[in-house]
């Protein structure tokens, strides 16, 4: 395996007007890697992904891919680029052409960066039908005859027709039944296995980000407050944000059940000093006056919490 | 798991044998009526619900568990042709016109919907729908009725309660909303709640809490509650006992404890398999193959036997549901409870 | 709710003046000559001339046009050629029937379809529906000369029920007030009561699929209560929308029904006022005409503020 590094992401700010949507993102991923970014709603997570694919300009920040920094790019340059980055939705629904056949949903991308020939075009298409487990009388048809499952395993081979380095999937489950999210789930690990696809995965599920995720970056109101390897994140969490999300979750047994207090702020009044002041159970005065730095946790895990005062800043 | 789940009582499907039944369905069918003639959406449902017990209808989409709640509530589609008993304080509510059955809706039966944004008016204030439900229900003057209203709103956790109730649902926070919703269907004593997947909608943290307020609502007014949830994991810690669907059919019944840990049949393991659970180092998921059969082609016999790995040419025939292990089961071939 | 009702004033000021603008150059574009249409066939050259002068029509037409505006500032709309009073003074004259037609016809169509589109939604697909849905694509397809022929021919000629033509003031007494203005606005608001019980029924029908009626129903409210109150109020809402474009459409069609029913009313009058090229009056009538729709739209934004608390805060 390589170290490569696919995407790197610096210091990533979104503002809209006086919303401040994300702030201050960096991550990077390494080739063939997933990572994950998981957060509740309004915690910036889907405004990063779309910031990470340029449908949305980033009020400030890098973002460099494959060694070129996106933020630069004139628009015919980044059209170019998008052939290596694809996206997967969350509306299997609305995220396919409702009057185009699957045959013509998944021509259309390679027609678009000028990939193959008509025939090959159509040999890709029918590659990718197999790969995503679906028969080829597939072609055909049009996305309202198929299910919720069917149409994300026709929206994955739709991103896999440029055959692209890096994947965007922004809650691709979320709409699915438990059942077929299983199916959709696997398909999308197998398929990473397959073509060593580089991949950024946006969810609100702790279990899905667990299953599918190499490195996971904790989103709270714009921000990454801790990010490091699953194994720590899951297993020993630093940020008291990510220890009560991780406790909130069902299946815990209702004892355990965390209460944090309160709802997530407005993106238009950022609490001053953490974020995450106004909901933490262990908040202190330093807390309101001083934005906490990054710390290294050691083993590649990193948090921002004055509880954590002592470790050596990331 | 909470102190009420661990003994086992000689009733098992009852935690609280001693106290009185609240709802008891038995055998309820429904179908719609549509051009074609009659199109069956869920059948032979059956189970009770004791007061202060919270007992979850869980299944995917589709499999009926919203349908019946409302066939429950007897607010189920003019369409609908219903079947079967369902008894509500020891009193038959299905026979009843439609007229007496609304009178029960609000005093005897509180309903809390997924979605508090929708299923609360959008353009009459907060205390206006609360007042109008308590006026109409309880026969309270206005003021009476306003102060109860904030009352409740205190006692659900919503801060400026008098100010709320002057507020539109716009204005409020998914967790509040949901709050609101719940004060709501509490707001005239009844003594069953019907939740439609009540926490779905909101973030982790805030499903936390409504979970919480739930329960301390159940056991403050000692309240049977019907928890209708697609998300086994919630169940287990939420309800003694749980009630699984497909198709239209139960296919589980049991304490949710056994159902969770060690279901016997083979559509419940499959939705417990499918889910990653945390750290248990899978790499690969479990899924049920295929898809759930839509409204109008279930396969004759076992519905679930097209996607079973355990069907054979038994399967053909409809299962009854009987006790196998700790649960009952509509299989032929269950699994006797493999943890 | 002063803030929205002020952006909504600014919002309508380009109504009252854009049609001003176009009835201006259009009058002095269009052939024929005021000066010329008084002083008759035997005029010579030297008084028409003179007369030009004397009614500034020899100015270039910007200096005209702010010559106009000046006047309405100051209220003094100028003298009418024709008649050689003032303006002002011969509006008041005629709108008050206009105005009065327009307002009775808008209710009536207002009531007409409410009520009927409500009766259709709640019978859906019975035969009582099918006969409104029938009814209102009649309704719609009919021209208004036509109806109020009918009108005439059925209530007044053969039953007599009505006058046949003549107007009577609201100051005569409420019964000979009705029994001049309401067969005309009948005739004035029956498309548009079509139009509104088709918005009625599909919106009512929308409506009482949404979530919150149902929450109405489970709280055990009487679906007297859950249709008249909790329904109505948003099912209503496309209808007021509608009304406002009703008004325009109606103040519009008034000339029609005026001519048919001799109501000496605007429309009437202006249609006489552009035969004789009379500048002043014409312009007059359409600035009194813009004034009327402003208002009334005016109050629906008013009522509709009422009806949807939302409206208020955006």
């Amino acid at each position: 395996m390589t170290t490569q590094t696919v995407l790197s992401v610096e210091g990533l700010s979104k503002s809209f007007r006086a919303v401040k949507a994300v702030r201050d993102v960096s991550f990077t991923i390494p080739k063939g890697k997933t990572f994950g970014l998981v957060g509740e709603s309004g915690s910036g997570k889907s405004t990063t992904a779309r910031l990470v694919l340029r449908l949305v300009e980033p009020t400030s920040g890098a973002i460099s891919f494959r060694g070129r920094n996106l933020a630069g790019l004139s628009a015919r340059d980044l059209r170019a680029e998008r052939r290596h980055m694809q996206m997967i939705f969350q509306d299997p629904f609305g995220s396919l052409n409702p009057r185009m056949s699957v045959r013509d949903t998944l021509v259309e991308p390679q027609l678009v960066h000028g990939i193959g020939t008509p025939a090959e075009q159509l040999k890709t298409a029918e590659r990718l039908l197999a790969e995503v487990s679906m028969p080829r009388t597939a072609l055909d048809r049009y996305p309202h005859e198929f299910s919720g499952g069917q149409r994300q395993r026709i929206a994955i081979a739709r991103a896999l027709a440029t055959n692209p380095e890096m994947i965007v999937a922004d809650e691709p489950v979320s709409a699915l039944d438990v059942s077929v999210q299983a199916q959709v789930l696997n398909l999308m690990r197998d398929l990473q296995d397959r073509h060593g696809t580089t991949m950024l995965f946006i969810s609100h599920d702790l279990r899905v980000v667990q299953f599918m995720c190499d490195e996971i970056g904790v989103m709270y109101l714009g921000e990454i407050v801790e990010q490091g390897p699953r194994d720590r994140i899951y297993g020993a969490p630093a940020h008291p944000y990510t220890q009560a999300l991780l406790a909130s979750a069902p299946g815990k047994g209702s004892g355990q059940r965390a209460r944090l207090k309160g709802e997530i702020p407005s993106a238009h009044a950022v609490p001053s000093g953490c974020a995450f002041r106004t909901r933490c159970p262990h908040a202190f005065a330093r807390c309101t006056t001083e934005k906490p730095v990054m710390r290294d946790m050691g083993g590649g895990q990193k948090a921002a919490c004055h509880l954590l005062d002592g470790t050596p800043a990331a | 798991m909470s102190a009420h789940l661990t003994p086992l009582p000689a009733d098992h499907l009852s935690p609280v044998p001693q106290a009185p039944t609240v709802l008891d369905v038995d055998n309820l069918s429904l179908s719609l009526r549509n051009a074609d003639g009659l199109l069956p959406i869920v059948t032979d449902v059956s189970f009770s619900i004791r007061q202060g017990e919270a007992v979850a209808l869980v299944g995917e989409s589709g499999c009926g568990k919203s349908i019946t709640a409302s066939a429950i509530m007897g607010i189920a589609p003019e369409n609908a042709v219903i079947g079967g008993t369902i008894t509500l304080n020891g009193k038959v509510i299905s026979s009843l016109s439609p007229r007496d059955r609304r009178r029960l809706c609000g005093r005897h039966m509180g309903f809390i919907f997924q979605e508090p944004m929708t299923a609360l008016h959008p353009t009459l204030s907060i205390g206006r729908q609360m007042t109008d439900t308590l006026r109409h229900n309880l026969g309270l003057s206005h003021a009476e009725a306003t102060n109860r209203a904030a009352e409740l709103l205190d006692r659900v956790g919503i801060p400026r309660a008098r100010d709320i109730l002057k507020g539109y649902v716009h204005e409020l926070s998914g967790g509040m909303r949901q709050r609101v919703m719940i004060a709501l269907a509490i707001s005239c004593g009844p003594s069953l709640i019907i939740a439609d997947e009540p926490t779905t909608a909101l973030d982790v943290t805030i499903q936390a809490q409504v979970l919480d307020l739930l329960e301390d609502m159940r056991r403050e007014f000692n309240l049977a509650m019907l928890f209708i949830t697609h998300d086994l994991e919630v169940v287990g810690d939420f309800c003694e006992k749980a009630v699984v669907m497909y198709a239209g059919d139960v296919v589980e019944r049991g304490l949710s404890a056994d159902v969770v840990n060690a279901p016997t049949h083979p559509y419940a393991r499959g939705l417990i398999d499918a889910v990653p659970a945390h750290d248990d180092g899978r790499t690969r998921l479990t899924p049920i193959l295929g898809t759930v059969p839509p409204v109008g082609q279930w396969p004759e016999g076992c519905r679930f036997a097209p996607r079973c790995t355990r069907a054979d040419a038994q399967c053909q025939t409809r299962p009854a549901l009987e006790r196998h292990g700790q649960t009952d089961a509509r299989c032929w071939h269950p699994l006797e409870g493999i943890q | 709710m002063l803030r929205y009702l002020g952006k909504r004033f600014l919002l309508i000021l380009p109504t009252i003046f854009v049609p001003l603008i176009l009835v201006f150059l259009l009058l002095r574009l269009s052939p024929g000559d005021p000066a010329g249409m008084m002083l008759g066939d035997q005029a010579t050259a030297e008084q028409i001339a003179a007369l030009r002068t004397q009614l500034g029509l020899d100015q270039p037409i910007w200096v005209q046009f702010l010559l106009w505006l000046k006047g309405i500032v100051t209220l003094d709309l100028g003298n009418s050629i024709f008649f050689r009073e003032p303006v002002m003074q011969i509006i008041p004259r005629y709108a008050g029937v206009t105005i009065m037609l327009t307002l009775v016809a808008l209710t009536l169509a207002v009531v007409i379809g409410i009520t009927m589109g409500l009766l259709s939604a709640m019978n859906r697909n019975k035969p009582i529906d099918r006969g409104v849905v029938t009814t209102a694509v009649l309704g719609i397809s009919l021209p208004e000369f036509w109806f109020a022929l009918l009108l005439i021919f059925v209530f007044a000629v053969t039953l007599r029920w009505f006058p046949v033509a003549g107007y009577n003031p609201p100051s005569a007494g409420l019964v000979a007030f009705a029994s001049t203005i309401f067969l005309p606005a009948l005739a004035l608001g029956v498309r548009q009561s079509a139009l509104m019980t088709r918005m009625m029924r599909s919106s009512m029908l929308d409506v009482l699929n949404e979530p919150y009626i149902t929450t109405a129903r489970a709280q055990g409210l009487p679906e007297s209560k859950v249709i008249g109150q909790y329904a109505m109020r948003t099912a209503a809402m496309p209808v007021v929308t509608v009304a406002g474009l009703s008004a325009g459409y109606m103040l519009g069609g008034a000339v029609a029904i005026e001519i048919i029913f001799a109501l000496p009313g605007l429309g009437r009058m202006l249609v006489e006022a552009v035969g004789r090229r009379d500048y002043p009056l014409v312009e007059g009538g359409v600035l009194t005409i813009s004034l009327v729709l402003a208002v009334l739209n005016l109050a629906i934004d008013l009522i509709y503020a009422i009806l949807d608390p939302r409206i208020r805060y955006q």
